[in-house]
């Protein structure tokens, strides 16, 4: 048994999200961020995604390395699988947008967490990625994520705490509501670009 | 023409304001752009009744009286209400006189009318919070075949054109909307989002009367945990019936009306809701139950137990019934949807008022209806403006004592006449801060 003072870490640092929720309500403009990633194409469906640096607080923000993750497309699409089909990474992004949702809520309520495991599933009818039905959305057609939490808390604490993640997740608002989105395209020469 | 305060609205708060200015014999006038109650008689729908239950209908020096303490209020009994009180107080009310234009001169306040130029050390924005329809953005991709209205507009679902109806918010409008909208033939699709679930009764009492008894009602601004939150928190969805019925989303389902998730996007002719429907109403449900919890320690703790009934099992609240595939789009061109009724809220309008005293989102900054950016200026009748019951009618009472408080220790550490005063900025000897220490709780 845990003394009830000890006190609750889940190594979240709230009083900096607190400090800059109270500091940024007055300037607007630095709460102004742009989340970029680039996206280059290897061979087949086998591409890689890099992000190296975003824009925010009013100053371009590197991150402390690069990172990569590659796409490709599972063997039953006849393909190599030689890495994560795309909307896999969507799925493992919402668990994690939801789950540092949860350790930042659940530091904030002094809810002490042992355990936060979460499956994500999401339903596909690929006829719309196929184009054989035109009626079917190429996209899910439900998601479902399942918490199992073992925490300092009642059952109805652990559901509000899951709850309140989502209701503050941006990537649980990207994915349930409507965005939109240009794409360009421009013709270049990657000969030329080299020399 | 001179006067000490210059009252703008003579509505509850208003008039609550009159009261104590006049208690202490502070001249004031009191300016109403129509009779007194005005949007109460003129700018809300047929059926609606106060969400406050007859008893809590008080005001300053004038506790309910009627025959029907369990009752509600039709809006025409709101507007006789008050009339009947703004006659017994004597308050100086001008009716018919519409405030144009507020501005500083010097030190003392410049209100231009539409019956002449006053002026005065201190004004009081007694408006009211419902000036605005807040209509979102997105409304203005909504195809021209459709009508549009806001609640400030609607009156019966009897003059809405025949067909379906797409009601966005679930707010207590909203869904007192939805509800009689949908009992006259008119299918209704009701976008929810983030929304404040409550039964109507509870172990005996109105829901309102837990709120007022139990202290949650009188939790002041300055104590609140997110006063931001607490601001904009949704109407908890209730309606006064002789009835007592709980509106809450199953009693709309089983009249048969669509839940749909929040509008998000219009666009080529298709509303699009947001997926967020289980997550909004998880949420509503939580926070319900812990309010009602919240409510049976308050009764434990005050030995209560004993005389009051236990909750009912349509007490303790079923979980709300989620539909297995919410709608995610609906068209706006198939001639399913005839009507967009935007029960999306409202804003206060600052429009007459010509002072820096805005945010970036053009609402009055203010500490607790307090405009310590422009001192003598006072706001009063918002919500959670210095309480959780800014906005009902026994909330005007204390915000009103505080407020005029305040502004009577202003008065009194201001020198006169303050208009020979020379308006120097750098010259303000806030005196009267001493003072407020002493009020202030």
């Amino acid at each position: 048994m845990t003394t009830a003072t000890a006190p609750v870490n889940n190594g979240v640092n709230t009083a900096a999200l607190l400090g800059a929720r109270k500091a940024l309500a007055d300037q607007p403009e630095a709460a102004q961020f742009v989340w970029r990633a680039t996206s280059e194409w290897i061979h087949s469906t086998h591409s890689k995604g890099v992000v190296k640096s975003y824009f925010g607080l009013g100053a371009e923000q590197p991150h402390k390395q690069a990172q990569t993750v590659e796409f490709d497309h599972p063997e039953t699409f006849g393909e190599e699988d030689q890495a994560v089909t795309p909307v896999e990474v969507v799925l493992t992004a919402l668990g994690g947008c939801l789950t540092g949702g949860i350790a930042a809520v659940a530091q904030h309520r002094g809810i002490q967490l042992r355990s936060v495991k979460a499956t994500i599933e999401g339903d596909m009818d690929i006829f719309g990625i196929l184009g054989i039905d035109p009626e079917v959305r190429n996209g899910y057609g439900e998601i479902r994520v399942n918490y199992e939490i073992d925490a300092d808390a009642s059952q109805a604490d652990i559901e509000a705490l899951v709850a309140q993640s989502q209701k503050r997740s941006a990537v649980f608002d990207i994915v349930a509501n409507p965005t939109n989105i240009s794409v360009t395209a421009t013709k270049v020469d990657s000969a030329a670009e080299v020399a | 023409m001179r006067t000490s305060v210059i009252v703008i609205g003579a509505g509850q708060t208003g008039l609550a304001v009159s009261y104590f200015l006049t208690r202490r014999g502070i001249d004031h006038v009191v300016f109403e752009r129509g009779e007194v109650g005005h949007s109460w008689r003129t700018e809300r729908w047929d059926s609606l009744r106060m969400l406050t239950p007859n008893w809590q209908n008080h005001l300053p020096g004038a506790p309910y009286q009627g025959g029907d303490p369990d009752g509600y209020m039709t809006m025409t009994d709101v507007a006789d209400l008050l009339n009947g009180y703004a006659a017994r107080i004597e308050a100086p009310v001008r009716t018919g006189v519409a405030v144009t234009s507020v501005t500083r001169d010097g030190r003392d306040y410049r209100v231009q009318t539409t019956a002449g130029t006053w002026s005065a050390p201190s004004v009081v924005i007694a408006t009211g919070a419902c000036n605005i329809p807040k209509i979102p953005a997105l409304a203005a991709g909504v195809p021209a075949g459709i009508d549009q209205l806001s609640p400030k507009h609607y009156r019966n679902p009897g003059r809405l054109a025949a067909g379906g109806v797409l009601v966005v918010g679930a707010a207590a409008t909203g869904a007192q909307i939805a509800a009689e909208v949908q009992a006259s033939g008119r299918p209704v699709t009701l976008a929810v989002g983030e929304h404040v679930r409550m039964p109507r009764t509870y172990r005996g009492h109105d829901i309102l009367w837990w709120m007022e008894h139990s202290g949650i009602w009188s939790q002041r601004f300055d104590e609140l945990d997110d006063i931001v939150r607490a601001r904009h928190l949704p109407s908890p969805q209730l309606v006064g019936t002789p009835e007592r019925i709980t509106l809450d989303l199953n009693y709309l389902t089983g009249l048969g009306v669509r839940l749909a998730g929040r509008l998000a996007r219009v666009a080529d002719g298709v509303a699009q809701f947001s997926g967020s429907l289980k997550n909004v109403i998880a949420l509503a449900d939580l926070k319900a139950r812990r309010l009602l919890n919240t409510f049976d320690e308050w009764a434990a703790e005050q030995g209560l137990d004993a005389q009051l009934p236990a909750a009912t099992d349509a007490e303790r609240l079923v979980d709300t019934l989620v539909p297995d595939s919410p709608p995610l789009s609906v068209s706006l061109t198939d001639g399913s949807i005839r009507t967009i009724i935007w029960a999306t809220g409202y804003v206060p309008d600052y429009s007459f008022l010509d002072i820096d005293v805005l945010d970036r989102k053009g609402q009055l900054k203010h500490d607790g209806g307090i405009v310590t950016a422009s001192p003598g200026l006072y706001r009063i009748g918002l919500p959670v403006l210095r309480r959780r019951n800014s906005t009902f009618v026994n909330g005007a009472e204390s915000d009103a004592r505080e407020i005029t408080d305040h502004l009577a220790a202003y008065l009194a550490a201001r020198p006169e006449p303050a208009s020979a005063e020379p308006a120097d900025p750098g010259d303000e000897t806030p005196a009267y801060d001493a003072v407020l220490a002493r009020t202030a709780s």
